[in-house]
C-alpha cells in the first residue's frame, strides 16, 4: 500500500501518511512548490489532468477541504463532480461500496473520499480501480491536511528535520494530528501533543510523542505550535468540563506565546473557535501562518492529485510547462 | 429401537472419570452402556472401527447465538445445529438476544421445538434475564425455566443498575439458573470499536478499555457473594477479570467463567488493516491478556471455551469498520483452532476435554450428557487429533461465515457427533 514503485511516485491510492518513506514525503512537498505558481496567474489553469474526472466523495459536512480539492482539481483541468451525503442516494441507505460502484460504472478516474468512519479510504481503495485520496476517515488520519502543514512549516522555518512541533488540543478525536505525527516523524521531526489528558488517547507515546498536560510547557518546548479546533460536542460528551475552562487553561493566548523563547509558528488547520483554543490576537498575529495553510492545500492537493494520475518526483515543471 | 453401536478402538478421554487410554465404548438404547478394554457387542451391533481416534464425551458450547427468531438471514437454529453437530458439538446454549428477545415461555419453548425438528445436538436455551434485556424489570425465570431454559442472561446488554442485578440474582438462586453475564459497563464503552490501546490510537477507533469489563465482574462478585447465585462471566477478555475470579474462587465463591477460541487466539493486532471479521465485543485485547487467559483456562480459574458463535452476513461485515457488525463465526473452527494449544501444552489432553465438555456439563443444571459413565447419555464426540485441513467458505454448515479462520490451515478436526446415540455429524 502506498509504496512508491519505480515507474510512479505514489501507489494507486493516497489513504494516510503511515508507512510512507521520507523520500516519498519529501516528493509531495516537492512537487507541490512548481504548482503553487498556477494559482497566483491571472489565469490559473494548466490543463494536466485535461480529460480526467474525478468525484468529491464527502459523507461529512467540510467547505474548506472539499474547496480546496476542487480548486486544485480545476486548476488542474480536470472535471469534477461534488457529492454530499445529503441529497444523495446515500441518504437512501446505499452502501458505500454500491455508491462507489456506480460512480466508476460512469468511468471516474478519482474519488475524494471524506468519511466519519476511520478506515472508510481504504476500505474503498481496496474495492475500486480508480484512485482514491483520502479527504478524512473519521479519527484516523487527514493526510492532505498534514501535507499542507508540513509544506507551510518548511515555507516558514527552511526545514523539517529537527524541528520540535506540538500539536495542541483534542488528540483523541483528531485525524489532522495522527496524520501530522506520522508525516513528521517521517521528516525527522520532534513531535509532542498536548492537551488535557482526557484528550489524549492512551498510547500515544508508542507513536513516537512526547506529550505535554502543561501547555506553557510546550510553549516553551516547541518551534511551531498546531492547534487543533476543540469539537464544541467535547463538552457534552464530559471530554471537558466547559470551554471557559479550556480556554483559561489549554488556550493559545497573545500573553502566553510572549513567554516562548522563540518566534513560535502557529498553526491551525481551521476552522477556528475564535476564544477557545486560540485567541485573535494570536491568529491574526505575525507568527500565524494560517492562511499559507490554506493557500499551500490547493499546492498541495495538485501535486497529489498530479502523482496519483502517473506523474513522477521531479515531472511537475515539464507537466506544466508541455500542457501549456 | 435403535441398534447397539460399539466404537472399538478409540483413545477414550473422559475427565469425569480421569481415563485417557485405549478403550471401546457401547452404546445402547441411546445411552453408554459400558467402556472398557475388547468390548464385544451383542448381536446386531453396529461395529465401528475408530482407532487413531480420540474419543471424549460430547461437548457442550456455553455461548452460542443461532439468531432465530428474527435473524434468520444470518443463522437459523437448524443450520445453526448442523455447523454445531459439524463442530463436534453435541449440546449448545443459545442466548436471548434474538429478535423479540427470549424472555418468555412461548420463545423458549418455540426455540426447543425448532431443535427437535432440526434432530442435531441438544439444544439448551438461556433465556433473558429482564424483560426486553432492558435491564429493570425480571422475567418470569421460574416459568422459563420450566419451559427449558437452563440459564439467563441479557447477553449483549449488561445489567447495569445494582439494584436490579442483585434482584436478579437473589430470584435466580430461587430456581438454580445460571446467570451469565455480559460484563461491560456501557457507560464508559460508547461508540467504542475495539480494545483500547496503542493500535485503536493508531487506527483512530474508539477504544473498549478494560475497566468496563473489570468493574462490572468485581461489582457482580460482590453480589454474587451476597446472594450465593450461581454466577458466571461470559466471554472473559481481559487480565483484571481473570485475577479477580481467581480470588473469588480462592474464598470458596461459586462463580464460574467462560473464554472463547478468538480471545484465546488473536490479540489487537489482529484489527490492523480494519478486519471487520476481528470485530467483536469483548474487544480482542493485548498479549499479556491472552496469556493470562491462557494460564486462567489450564490453572482452573476459567472453567470453559465457549464459542460466542455470532454469524453475521457479507453485507453486515463487508463494509466500513464502524457500520460493521461485532461478532465471530466459532462453532465450525473451535476444536480446529484449539487443540492447538494441546500441541502448545497450554492444555493436557485432559483438560482440553474438560474445558469443552465435562466443566460446561456442571455448570448447565440437570444435564444429562458430560461423562462416558456408564447409563449416562450417548453423547459423544470423536476427534482425529492429526488430521490437517482448511476451513473453506463453502464447506460451512453456517449459514454465514464471517470468521478469521477462514481459509486457514488447522490441526485436529470433529470426525463424528453423536447425540443420545445417534450419529447427527460424520465426516
Amino acid at each position: 500500500m502506498n509504496q512508491p514503485r519505480p515507474e510512479v511516485a505514489l501507489g494507486k491510492d493516497l489513504v494516510g501518511l503511515e508507512g510512507l518513506s521520507r523520500e516519498t514525503i519529501t516528493g509531495i512537498l516537492d512537487t507541490a512548490e512548481p504548482f503553487k505558481e498556477i494559482s497566483e496567474r491571472a489565469i490559473k489553469k494548466v490543463p494536466v489532468l485535461r480529460g480526467k474526472t474525478i468525484v468529491n466523495l464527502f459523507f461529512e459536512p467540510s467547505t474548506r477541504t472539499r474547496i480546496s480539492f476542487e480548486f486544485a482539481e480545476k486548476r488542474l483541468g480536470a472535471d469534477t463532480v461534488n457529492i454530499s451525503s445529503s441529497g444523495s442516494s446515500v441518504m437512501k441507505g446505499e452502501t458505500l461500496v454500491d455508491t462507489a460502484r456506480n460512480l466508476e460504472a460512469m468511468r471516474i478516474d478519482m474519488v475524494v473520499i471524506r468519511h466519519a468512519s476511520s478506515g472508510a479510504a481504504r476500505f474503498l481503495a481496496d474495492r475500486i480501480p480508480s484512485n482514491v485520496i483520502n479527504g478524512g476517515d473519521g479519527q484516523h488520519e487527514h493526510p492532505t491536511q498534514a501535507l499542507l502543514d508540513m509544506l507551510t512549516l518548511r515555507d516558514r522555518l527552511g526545514r523539517i528535520e529537527g524541528l520540535k512541533v506540538c500539536i495542541v488540543g483534542d488528540i483523541v478525536h483528531s485525524r489532522v494530528a495522527r496524520s501530522n505525527i506520522f508525516g513528521l516523524r517521517a521528516l525527522g521531526a520532534e513531535v509532542a501533543v498536548c492537551g488535557p489528558r482526557s484528550l489524549i488517547p492512551y498510547g500515544i507515546e508508542e507513536l513516537g510523542v512526547e506529550t505535554f498536560y502543561h501547555i506553557e510547557d510546550a510553549i516553551e518546548w516547541a518551534d511551531a505550535l498546531n492547534i487543533l479546533r476543540l469539537q464544541l460536542e467535547r463538552m457534552q460528551t464530559g471530554f471537558i468540563p466547559s470551554l471557559r475552562e479550556y480556554n483559561r487553561v489549554f488556550g493559545v493566548t497573545r500573553a502566553r506565546l510572549e513567554k516562548a523563547p522563540r518566534d513560535t509558528v502557529i498553526l491551525h488547520p481551521g476552522p477556528m473557535n475564535r476564544g477557545v483554543e486560540i485567541d485573535s490576537a494570536v491568529a491574526d498575529g505575525p507568527q500565524s501562518v494560517i492562511l499559507p495553510q490554506v493557500t499551500n492545500g490547493v499546492a498541495v492537493r495538485m501535486a497529489v492529485l498530479y502523482l496519483l494520475a502517473g506523474g513522477v518526483f521531479g515531472g511537475a515543471e515539464a507537466a506544466k510547462q508541455e500542457s501549456a | 429401537m435403535s441398534r447397539p453401536m460399539l466404537l472399538r478402538g478409540g483413545r477414550v478421554v473422559d475427565p469425569s472419570q480421569g481415563l485417557d487410554g485405549p478403550a471401546d465404548v457401547l452404546i445402547e438404547e441411546e445411552v453408554i452402556a459400558a467402556v472398557g478394554p475388547a468390548l464385544q457387542g451383542p448381536d446386531g451391533a453396529e461395529i465401528v472401527d475408530v482407532s487413531g481416534l480420540v474419543l471424549s464425551p460430547g461437548l457442550i458450547d456455553l455461548h452460542v447465538h443461532l439468531r432465530e427468531p428474527g435473524g434468520e438471514h444470518k443463522e437459523t437454529i437448524a443450520t445453526g445445529a448442523a455447523a454445531a453437530a459439524a463442530g463436534g458439538f453435541t449440546a449448545v446454549c443459545a442466548m436471548p438476544n434474538t429478535t423479540p428477545v427470549n424472555d418468555t415461555r412461548a420463545i423458549t419453548e418455540m426455540m426447543l421445538a425448532r431443535a427437535r425438528e432440526a434432530g442435531g445436538p441438544r439444544l439448551h436455551p438461556i433465556a433473558a434475564a429482564t424483560r426486553g434485556s432492558k435491564g429493570e424489570q425480571l422475567t418470569e425465570m421460574a416459568e422459563l425455566r420450566e419451559a427449558g431454559a437452563i440459564g439467563i442472561s441479557d447477553d449483549g446488554r449488561c445489567v447495569m443498575n445494582a439494584a436490579v442485578m442483585r434482584r436478579a440474582l437473589e430470584y435466580a438462586r430461587t430456581f438454580d439458573l445460571l446467570f451469565s453475564q455480559h460484563c461491560e459497563d456501557h457507560h464508559m464503552t460508547k461508540d467504542a470499536q475495539m480494545h483500547e490501546g496503542e493500535i485503536a490510537t493508531q487506527l483512530g477507533l474508539t477504544g473498549w478499555p478494560r475497566e468496563a469489563e473489570d468493574i462490572i465482574v468485581a461489582r457482580d462478585l460482590i453480589l454474587a457473594e451476597t446472594t450465593g447465585a450461581r454466577y458466571h462471566v461470559a466471554h472473559m477478555s481481559s487480565f483484571g477479570a481473570v485475577r479477580l475470579i481467581r480470588e473469588a474462587k480462592s474464598r470458596g465463591l461459586r462463580v464460574s467463567a467462560e473464554v472463547t477460541p478468538h480471545h484465546l487466539l488473536f490479540t489487537d493486532e489482529a484489527l490492523l488493516g480494519y478486519d471487520t471479521y476481528c470485530k467483536v465485543n469483548p474487544p480482542l485485547r493485548e498479549i499479556e491478556d491472552r496469556e493470562s487467559l491462557r494460564e486462567a483456562l489450564a490453572d482452573g480459574t476459567i472453567d470453559c471455551i465457549a464459542t460466542d458463535h455470532a454469524p453475521h452476513t457479507d453485507l453486515e461485515k463487508d463494509c466500513e469498520f464502524e457500520a460493521a457488525s461485532v461478532g465471530i463465526n466459532g462453532l465450525e473452527s473451535a476444536i480446529g483452532s484449539m487443540f492447538q494449544l494441546v500441541r502448545d501444552g497450554v492444555l493436557k489432553p485432559l483438560r482440553f476435554v474438560e474445558v469443552l465438555s465435562t466443566a460446561p456439563a456442571r455448570l448447565i443444571p440437570d444435564f444429562e450428557g458430560g461423562s462416558l459413565r456408564e447409563g449416562r447419555a450417548a453423547d459423544i464426540t470423536l476427534l482425529d487429533p492429526e488430521t490437517r485441513w482448511i476451513l473453506d467458505k463453502e464447506a460451512l454448515r453456517s449459514k454465514s461465515h464471517n470468521t478469521p479462520m477462514l481459509d486457514r490451515e488447522l490441526t485436529g478436526r470433529p470426525v463424528m457427533t453423536i447425540v443420545a446415540g445417534k450419529v447427527v455429524h460424520e465426516l
